[in-house]
């Protein structure tokens, strides 16, 4: 597919950035705003709650990173608009206050002082108002430079290293030249191919800031295992699928670099890339909370390769998922946006695979509603790195 | 018709991709690297996506996939048997 002159149709924000979905969203900043955001986005149909558990006496890196994750989510482009609750105004105002540097339409309410029903009545007020405004905006074609596509694969098996991955990898090495800002992440999930990443930074800071993020989670996991994770990495549907080892499920993850593009950068959870070019995202592996992340960190459409039938989405970024193994493309066809099963039977090439994941790529970014989106998956999964206070 | 794939020439593994393999069937594997075939006996029941062995391993033994060094051997695999967690483990962690 020749990507020189192609374009897609997308909105775009107040900031430049251009998003592929239209929501109005209501984000709570702690566990105990859930039902308030959760009986406006109700009252207010067309909106979306983000319910979440977290929020509360968390302190230092770990409040950073929970900050960090909300206001990314609000600035995402593929939201339009953003009512925050908050059990109390100031952390409530920090994180309207982050997102409203992207320049978007955001207020906030905290509940002390006014109860449930006062914060709803007044919050429905605005969310509808959002809502009626954020219906008038209209997609416009833009150069495909302007979409952020991320990557991370779930409930892998050895299929996902021959057909699905790799299918990413072409699709990146496709996307790369065009100016595109892609990141790929899952720290643990490089063990034993890690070599093989490094070998792929563009210089030697790169490099070294990638090894110091690789590093730093080797040795969480030796501070904190009790056996080698066999079960947790690899997962047991991973083994259950035929994976056997971390460094096998690790060189089929990072198939999804494909052969040609270089990492250009390394950022940190939930961190807003600088620049086009690919970015390795210090992350978990787990699915939806490495999602979650991406989306906090500005990406708007994502490809997500499965084996043995991961089932997630993302309440704002558009998970579009393919898999190459033909039994779970059989038995899971309702989660399964790009059937790439034909390159185990020699009847597509890699070529072509990458090719028909760009395509849906384009027509998900135009509109087209993933299978995530229509069986209403939106798995929203913060990231925490230690107790609260 | 392919029964299993094999990432490049030098793997001690191929990757089952149909189901129902058993005992005595013929398999034909495609290395896609190179574009060639390999033929290997089956002699065990495996499962879609999980290995074929291509090596006779002793315990030991380091395992190659993807041309690269995915674990060791803890139990002999005689080739055409199947390769999986209760043979082979990792070296980190």
């Amino acid at each position: 597919m020749e990507l020189s002159n192609a374009t897609f149709w997308g909105f775009e924000r107040e900031n430049g950035r251009v998003g592929v979905r239209n929501h109005v969203i209501i984000l709570p900043v702690d566990d105990l705003s859930n039902a308030a955001a959760e009986a406006v986005a109700n009252n207010i149909k067309g909106t979306l709650a983000l319910p979440h558990p977290y929020g509360r006496l968390q302190f230092g890196a770990d409040l950073d990173l929970h900050f960090r994750t909300l206001i990314g989510t609000g600035s995402n482009p593929n939201v339009a608009a953003v009512v925050v609750i908050g059990i109390e105004d100031g952390w409530t105002k920090k994180i309207v206050d982050g997102i409203a540097e992207t320049g978007k339409p955001v207020t906030g309410f905290g509940i002390e002082g006014h109860g449930d029903h006062d914060t709803i009545r007044k919050a429905s007020q605005v969310a509808r108002e959002y809502l009626q405004w954020a219906s008038e905006k209209r997609r416009e074609e833009r150069p495909i430079k302007d979409l952020w596509v991320s990557t991370k694969c779930g409930e892998s098996d050895t299929t996902s290293g021959c057909g699905a991955n790799p299918t990413v990898g072409n699709a990146f090495d496709k996307l790369y030249p065009h100016g595109t800002t892609l990141v790929f992440g899952e720290t643990s999930e490089i063990t034993g191919g890690e070599m093989l990443v490094a070998e792929r930074c563009r210089t030697p800071e790169v490099r070294e800031r990638f090894m110091f993020m690789f590093n730093r989670y080797q040795d969480m996991i030796n501070r904190w295992k009790t056996n080698d994770l066999s079960e947790s990495q690899p997962t047991k549907g991973n083994i259950a699928g035929g994976l056997t080892t971390i460094e096998e499920k690790a060189l089929g993850n990072i198939q999804k670099i494909g052969r040609k593009c270089l990492v250009d950068g390394v950022i940190d959870k939930g961190e807003v890339p600088a620049h086009p070019g690919l970015w390795f995202m210090d992350s978990s592996s787990a699915a939806a909370e490495m999602v979650t992340l991406c989306a906090a960190s500005g990406y708007t459409v994502h490809f997500f390769p499965t084996g043995q039938g991961n089932v997630i989405g993302n309440p704002i970024l558009p998970v579009i998922k393919l898999c190459a193994n033909p039994k779970t493309v059989r038995t899971m066809s309702e989660h399964i946006d790009v059937d790439v099963s034909g390159l185990l039977r020699k009847e597509m090439n890699p070529d072509q695979a990458g090719d028909a994941l760009l395509d849906c790529m384009f027509r998900t970014a135009n509109g087209r509603l993933t299978a995530a989106e229509a069986l209403g998956h939106r798995e929203f999964v913060l990231t925490r790195l230690f107790e609260s206070a | 018709m392919i029964h299993f794939v094999v990432h490049e020439e030098g793997d001690g593994v191929g990757v089952v991709v149909v189901e129902g393999v058993k005992p005595g069937n013929e398999l034909t594997g495609w290395i896609m690297e190179q574009d060639t075939e390999i033929k290997v006996l089956a002699k065990s029941e495996i499962p879609i996506g999980h290995k074929v062995s291509l090596t006779d391993y002793q315990a030991g033994d380091t395992v190659i996939k993807y041309g690269v060094d995915i674990g060791k051997v803890v139990a002999p695999i005689a080739r055409g048997e199947h390769a999986h967690v209760h043979n082979i483990k990792t070296k980190r962690w």
